[in-house]
């Protein structure tokens, strides 16, 4: 493989350098500001550096219910989504069965078809059968879009564990509990835990969905859509927005290094 | 001999495919058994048929005179070594081998002492830490072998399984194989599509065709007197005559199989064949030249040292009567 | 190891574990239809059932009166949807969708060949992480983060004076169309937030569709005479054309549904997300809301069925 030495043209360098830094330095301006003293704009550069909107975003009740409910509606969003994305999932790469097209097509579909058609879809649906919005309400949607996470990183992995480890397993007297709980299960534990944190992330940021089902109650993501449409509280902004991009990295960081060998991370399936 | 594994009118069809049709079939209790075929003939299905991975459509399946069609694979006491090997990969290898123990609640300290033993046997002692993406092809094959061996299983299934290695190992696997099956007693059934591995290993070979067995017999009655086309074709490379042809040297119209070692270079003389030759090839110990004969493509094989014509030439060739062995079909 | 002694078959291992573990090696359609069951009930109730409502709402109408909802099958609605101030929506948000797929494809393209062909070991990860990163980072942070970058206080504006460029921020501001009052208010501004936020969409089909090109159909070709460009036209570019179409699969698909990147950074021209915004909303048209989430269904319809005959889904 001499190829593998050259290294690439000076011109390829350039345009694949500058368009990582197009996807980074965006998110790096957010660590600046979240420092800034100024209250009223967005000046560049910040007039000062100050630490002091950290302890204000502390104290601030409205942001720690957001925080709180988004953290709920997450979790048990992701559990919901873990248990049918690998029900799916098993069953499509188990067997070849009439209508398996159709079932990955009707997984991927809530996140094919544009967040805004399921949202207002499910609102339409939640006023048709009057019910009133609830965490709950919140949870259905979000649940629905992310079974296809955690689909996507355990069919992946299901199609690593070839069929004839199950049938080692039962040839060498496992019945299917114990094919279940010692072979199945170590070997799609990673990419079920992957997709479980993709799945929180993908939750835990939602906007677009959760703006039709969530009625009065104000998400993380929603609280800081507000302050986008109408900016009250600049600085406070600043460093919710920042402690949003540590918090979802730490999954998705944990995703990567879970899965890294073999499959990736199915990244297609937000 | 008590019968370890018989098949009564078993049939495995899959939608309108045929993998296995009505075959009936008697496996002896220690006996190495070989199923012989091409891909796609059914062999392998019989295979998964006795393990219990598949489940036949029709007929009655025993193991040692009990009905096993209802049995599931981990109630049955037949293991299998898969020719991918199928290791678990989040397992050392002492936890792959004592898997089966472990499932079947057999104590900690004597699975280890059990797998130990089982891993001595097929000499790869001291292996038991490492997990099986660090071992080679022959390794994991060793370790699969042990993995089944160590349930002391009433059948062992081996599916294709030196298809994998390379030339050198898989001799050396081929008389380890045997000697393991003759110290254990065990009986062995084992799927291949390699003619000479059948031939050399075997006790008794089946040959599949097309989800039929078209003949079950010693290698000897497998190679000298093929049944059908099919058998001497697959088994012996053994030239295939039709009815005409045989009619004209031997007096009888019907299909024949001619050996090829048992074709000889002859001077022109009474019952000597004329022929042309068309290709040899120098194989070290043996030459082998192809013929025409009468439009009939023969293969001659040659000791080797004896002298051979040069391609083109015309020659004679001639054949012992006895050779020539007349089947009852055309297949 | 003696001989086993063991009969062949072993007993019924008895309890309810036994017998359900039995009965499923049996009848493996029991074990499918168990795994199915759930998952299907709930997205064929709860996400197709609502799809299926939406749909059906549709061709109901609103009474411009009351602002009662008409609950009688009528193609009205779908008139009101055609007329020219809605065709302006659909064209802009089409051709916007249009442009942002473009882009992210031109733009995408060095970084995941860079990352398909150059990149080994360390680098890899770290440009596979350099990618997935931001993709997965908060959606409105990303957002707001332009928000901050174009406004008029902002780092460009700066970037744009201490260059002494602010002349051609000023000259392409007072262009038609994509001009404005400044950048964040401007159609260029959401056009950039557009390309911004799914350009790793597009990325990750490319890289995945280029590292199946064998290097040696690179070096083949240049070693029959191809130059670069050559080889790039008629070797690479075909071969990453399925990568590409299935990553403007998403590109244009979260473009054409999206409402909250023109309502933040843009004009006060609507694109369909917010038109279905407003009128599901204070307006309280659901048919019209209805209507308007159909054509991002017929047009991802219609590009869906394009991209299959193309071989671009084995690129996902």
């Amino acid at each position: 493989m001499r190829s593998d030495r050259q290294s690439a043209p000076l011109g390829l360098k350039i345009a694949a350098a500058a368009g990582l830094a197009f996807l980074h330095l965006p998110l790096l301006l957010i660590f600046v500001y979240a420092f800034t003293t100024e209250e009223r704009s967005y000046q560049w550069p910040p007039p000062g550096l100050t630490l002091q909107w950290f302890a204000v975003t502390w104290n601030r009740p409205d942001v720690w219910q957001a925080l709180t409910l988004s953290i709920k509606v997450a979790a048990i969003s992701t559990v919901i989504a873990m248990i049918l994305g690998t029900l799916c999932a098993a069953a499509v790469s188990r067997t070849r069965f009439f209508g398996r097209e159709t079932i990955s097509l009707l997984v991927i579909l809530p996140i094919a078809l544009p967040g805004i058609i399921t949202g207002i879809a499910l609102r339409s649906a939640f006023n048709l059968a009057d019910i009133p919005f609830s965490t709950w309400t919140i949870i259905l949607g979000h649940a629905t879009f992310c079974v296809v996470v955690v689909y996507n990183n355990a069919v992946a992995r299901f199609r690593r564990v070839s069929g004839s480890l199950v049938e080692a397993s039962m040839d060498l007297g496992a019945d299917g509990f114990q094919t279940f709980r010692h072979v199945i299960l170590p070997n799609i534990g990673t990419a079920l835990v992957a997709g479980g944190m993709l799945a929180f992330a993908l939750s835990f940021d939602e906007v677009i969905v959760t703006t039709f089902t969530a009625g009065q109650q104000q998400t993380l993501p929603i609280w800081m859509l507000e302050e986008l449409v109408r900016p009250r509280q600049r600085p406070v902004t600043n460093v919710v927005a920042m402690v949003v991009v540590l918090v979802t990295l730490l999954p998705i960081l944990a995703a990567y290094y879970l899965t890294r060998d073999g499959d990736q991370i199915a990244g297609s399936g937000k | 001999m008590t019968t370890a594994v018989a098949f009564e009118k078993i049939s495995r069809h899959f939608g309108t495919v045929k993998a296995v049709d009505a075959v009936d079939l008697d496996i002896r209790e220690g006996e190495f058994f070989a199923m012989l075929g091409p891909s796609g003939s059914g062999k392998t299905t019989c295979l998964r048929l006795i393990a219990g991975f598949e489940r036949p459509t029709a007929g009655r399946l025993s193991i040692f005179g009990e009905r096993a069609e209802d049995v599931p694979p981990y109630r049955r006491n037949v293991n299998t070594v898969f020719q991918d090997y199928a290791l678990f990969p989040h397992l050392n290898v002492t936890d792959n081998v004592a898997y089966g123990l472990m499932v079947k609640g057999v104590a900690k300290a004597e699975r280890r002492r059990a797998a130990d033993e089982a891993l001595e046997l097929v000499k790869l002692p001291g292996y038991g830490a490492r997990r099986p993406g660090q071992l080679s092809g022959g390794q994991r094959q060793r370790v699969a072998l042990a993995r089944a061996l160590v349930n002391r299983p009433k059948v062992l299934l081996l599916d294709e399984p030196l298809g994998a290695l390379d030339l050198k190992l898989r001799e050396n696997m081929q008389e380890e194989l045997k000697a393991l099956q003759k110290s254990l007693g065990i009986t062995f059934v084992f799927v291949t599509h390699d003619q000479g591995e059948a031939l050399s290993m075997a006790d008794r070979i089946a040959v599949f065709d097309h989800g039929k067995v078209m003949q079950v017999g010693t290698p000897e009655e497998i190679y000298k007197t093929p049944n059908s086309r099919f058998v001497a074709d697959f088994v012996g490379s053994s030239n295939v005559l039709p009815p005409d042809f045989v009619l004209r040297h031997a007096g009888e119209k019907r299909w024949a199989s001619l050996r090829p070692e048992a074709v000889r270079l002859v001077e022109q003389g009474p019952g000597s064949i004329a022929a042309t030759v068309i290709s040899s090839a120098y194989l070290g110990g043996t030459t082998r030249l192809g013929l025409d004969v009468e439009g009939q493509r023969i293969n001659a094989v040659l000791p080797a040292g004896e002298p051979f014509p040069a391609e083109g030439k015309p020659v004679h060739i001639g054949f012992a009567r006895d050779d020539l062995h007349l089947m009852d079909e055309g297949g | 190891m003696s001989l086993a002694q063991a009969s062949a078959i072993l007993p019924e291992r008895g309890g309810l574990r036994g017998s359900l573990s039995d009965t499923l090696w049996r009848k493996p359609t029991v074990l499918l239809v168990l795994l199915l069951t759930p998952p299907v009930l709930w997205l064929g109730i709860v996400y197709l059932g609502s799809l299926f409502a939406l749909l059906l709402q549709s061709f109901f109408s609103i009474d411009e009166f009351s602002g009662l909802i008409n609950r009688e099958f009528t193609f009205k609605t779908y008139g009101e949807l055609l007329r020219p101030s809605n065709i302006d929506i659909i064209v802009r948000t089409v051709s916007m969708a249009a442009m942002v797929t473009l882009a992210a494809a031109v733009v995408a393209f060095p970084i995941a060949y860079f990352a398909a062909r150059y990149a080994r070991g360390k680098w890899k990860a770290l440009f596979y992480l350099g990618v997935m990163l931001p993709l997965w980072s908060s959606y409105l942070v990303k957002v707001y983060a332009w928000k901050l970058i174009l406004a008029k206080e902002g780092i460009l504006t700066w970037l744009f004076a201490k260059l002494h460029l602010t002349w051609l921020i000023d000259a392409w501001l007072s262009l038609p169309i994509v001009g404005g009052n400044s950048l964040s208010v401007s159609f260029t501004g959401t056009f950039i937030v557009f390309l911004y936020v799914w350009l790793p969409f597009m990325i990750l089909p490319v890289q995945a569709a280029l590292e199946r090109v064998p290097q040696n159909l690179v070096e083949a070709s240049s070693d029959l005479g191809a130059t670069p460009a050559q080889t790039f036209r008629n070797v690479l570019f075909p071969l990453a054309l399925p990568g590409i179409v299935a990553g403007s699969i998403f590109t244009f698909s979260l473009t054409l549904g999206d409402y909250i990147i023109p309502q933040i950074v843009g004009t006060s021209h609507l694109f369909i997300g917010q038109a279905v915004y407003a009128h599901q909303g204070t307006a309280g048209n659901i048919p019209l809301a209805a209507a308007f989430t159909v054509v991002p269904i017929v047009v991802m319809g219609f590009y869906l069925w394009g991209a299959k005959r193309m071989g671009a889904f084995d690129a996902l």
